[in-house]
């Protein structure tokens, strides 16, 4: 079960009990985790093992498949994001999500950035200065800003992958999440790209709580702080990325992080 | 050289039943590719032999386009004004596209977008039935269900007309409409739905800001389409429009359209009148207005496409 860690701050993320199916197939159990906020937490595990179907249950995402069944509960900032009343565009505004492979909307690079805001600003008029403002902000803080300031408005599309995930990441910042949410975010990029992306994710940290899943156990003992290791479904173990990795709890745990898995 | 090497070697250029095959299809192929060049070429060439007689000597281009006094077959003085065939023919694709768009785009954002599992598949089924309805059925419905519905509702003497042939053409061309209008629209990565609902889109804004204008492309094709086959449609407008030669001043008013004025007169004419060759001047026409529709619809897709969307 998840372990509780030392400093008592704040959970971003708690989740209670969560059990989640894909039809009959169940793929999340009882799941307890508390991730603390304005730290990155990796998520690590075996393929298969619900990573992403934990992180997609996070913002709600995995609803949009129409055969997923959940119970249980998760809390973002305290407020229980199944609860009835909750509406879905208040759940996303606060969490954000970086995919897999990177996803640009088919819009120009300026109206990817100003996408989720724009849609989040409904009813109020914000200038067209302000919203420039925020674009370049958004693009400076990811690093893009230089190489994209005279192509705002030439497709996302045409960017290279790299430059494309950090436009991913660049796109959530206007919306002000508390959270990220990112899924294996440099898993389609080469070493270089990589390491850019990771030293941004870096960047964000303490202004956001970022839950990271990654393949990559060099990349979760760089750059995080706690690492939760996950197992058909269930979280194994949960703590200090230092004391995960040099002494684990638990034998499965271990045989991961020596490579028995694969 | 070894014997065994030799007996390889002459292995390598014996040409089995598989070599036949693929250059037979190969033939068949091309064939079947060039056919299409060779038919357009054709047809163009023949409307042209038949209509170009009368276009370069009778022809007189204010009265075809500015008169509507369609007399070819009159004693005192013969005269081929299209005009009124022309606004005939306008008027009801008008009318129908006015009908079809809105009808088939949000038939076809509700089975791409909302509808899930079997209503999906059983409304996709419908609307392919739908589309398979020939002409003449279509036809006889404006005839004999509009045409006393028309008179019944509104009070006017005749229900042939432009509001019958034009709903009916426009309930025609939304089949089809609806279904390269879907295609356009399940093209549309699932990435992309994904992305602006994790930004917090609601299902509504993901289709108006993201998947519509994703497949603006194909959506300009399916428009288009309907328009040339509205446009190029014949028996609707020849039995619900009533075929009479007016220049509509409403849509409660009859009219007559190029297409059913070829369909009703050229079987009366003598080869290489005057009359015949006229009728082959409005199917140049037509031709050409297709071809332009046609044009105009790959500038648009091509303009899109170049600027990467
Ligand atoms: N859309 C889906 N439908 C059905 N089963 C799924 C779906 N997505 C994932 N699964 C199953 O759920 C389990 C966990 O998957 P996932 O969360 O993607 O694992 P991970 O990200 O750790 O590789 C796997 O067994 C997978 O086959
Ligand atoms: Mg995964």
């Amino acid at each position: 079960m998840a372990e509780s860690t030392a400093a008592p701050r704040p959970a971003a993320i708690a989740t209670r009990g969560l059990n989640l199916w894909y039809g009959d197939f169940q793929a999340l159990f009882d799941v307890n985790l508390d991730v603390r906020q304005g730290i990155i937490t990796s998520l690590i595990g075996p393929s298969g093992c619900g990573k992403s179907t934990l992180l997609r249950s996070c913002n709600r995402i995995n609803e949009r498949l129409g055969y997923v069944r959940t119970t249980g509960s998760i809390e973002i900032l305290g407020q229980d994001i199944y609860a009835p009343e909750v509406e879905l565009v208040q759940v996303r505004k606060q969490v954000g999500m970086v995919f897999q492979r990177p996803n640009p909307l088919p819009l120009s690079i300026r109206d990817n950035i100003s996408f989720g805001h724009r849609l989040h600003a409904r009813g109020q008029r914000v200038s067209r200065a302000r919203r420039e403002e925020l674009v370049e902000d958004a693009l400076r803080k990811v690093l893009l800003w230089d190489s994209v300031k005279d192509r705002l408005d030439d497709p996302a599309i045409e960017l290279s992958l790299e430059e494309q995930q950090k436009l991913c990441i660049a796109r959530l910042l206007p919306v002000k999440p508390a959270v990220l949410l990112m899924d294996e975010p440099c898993s389609a990029l080469d070493p270089k790209g990589t390491e850019a992306v990771e030293e941004l994710i870096w960047e964000l940290r303490g202004e956001f709580t970022i839950l990271i899943v990654t393949h990559n156990m060099a990349q979760a003992r760089r750059a995080s702080e706690e690492t939760v290791f996950m197992l058909i479904g269930k979280v194994i173990e949960h703590g200090l990325t230092e004391d995960v990795f040099l002494n684990p709890q638990h034998r499965q745990t271990a045989d991961y992080i020596e490579g028995r898995y694969g | 050289m070894t014997r065994d090497a030799l007996a390889r070697s002459r292995d390598f250029d014996r040409r089995g039943a598989a070599w036949y095959m693929d250059r037979a299809v190969t033939l068949f192929v091309f064939v079947g590719g060039i056919s299409a060049i060779l038919f357009i070429v054709g047809i163009f060439a023949f409307i042209a032999r038949e209509g170009f007689g009368f276009v370069f000597t009778e022809f007189d281009a204010g009265e075809f386009f500015g008169s509507i006094a369609w007399r070819p077959t009159s004693m005192i003085e013969r005269t081929y004004g299209a005009l009124a065939l022309i606004v005939g023919t306008a008027s009801i694709t008008g009318l129908a596209m006015v009908v079809s768009i809105p009808f088939s785009l949000a038939a076809a954002v509700f089975i791409g977008e909302f509808a899930r599992g079997r209503t999906r598949e059983t409304l996709k089924v419908l609307v392919e039935l739908l589309a398979a309805i020939p002409s003449v059925v279509w036809g006889f419905i404006g005839l004999s269900i509009m045409n006393p519905l028309i008179i019944d509702t509104f009070g006017v003497p005749i229900g042939l007309n432009v509001l019958n042939a034009g709903v009916i053409l426009g309930l025609m061309a939304a089949p089809i409409m609806t279904t390269i209008a879907e295609d356009a629209l399940k093209a549309v990565p699932d990435g992309y739905r994904e992305a602006a609902e994790a930004l917090g889109a609601t299902r509504w804004q993901v289709i108006r800001k993201v998947v519509i204008p994703a497949a603006r492309n194909g959506l300009v094709a399916a428009v288009l389409l309907g328009v040339g086959r509205g446009f190029g449609e014949t028996m609707v407008v020849l039995m619900a429009s009533g075929h009479a030669i007016n220049l509509p001043d409403s849509v409660f008013d009859s009219v007559r359209a190029l297409t059913a004025t070829i369909a009703a007169e050229l079987g009366e004419t003598a080869v290489g009148s005057e009359h015949y060759q006229a009728l082959f001047t409005l199917g140049i026409l037509l031709f050409a207005v297709t071809f332009a529709i046609n044009l105009t619809a790959d500038v648009i897709v091509r303009g899109i496409r170049r600027k990467g969307r």
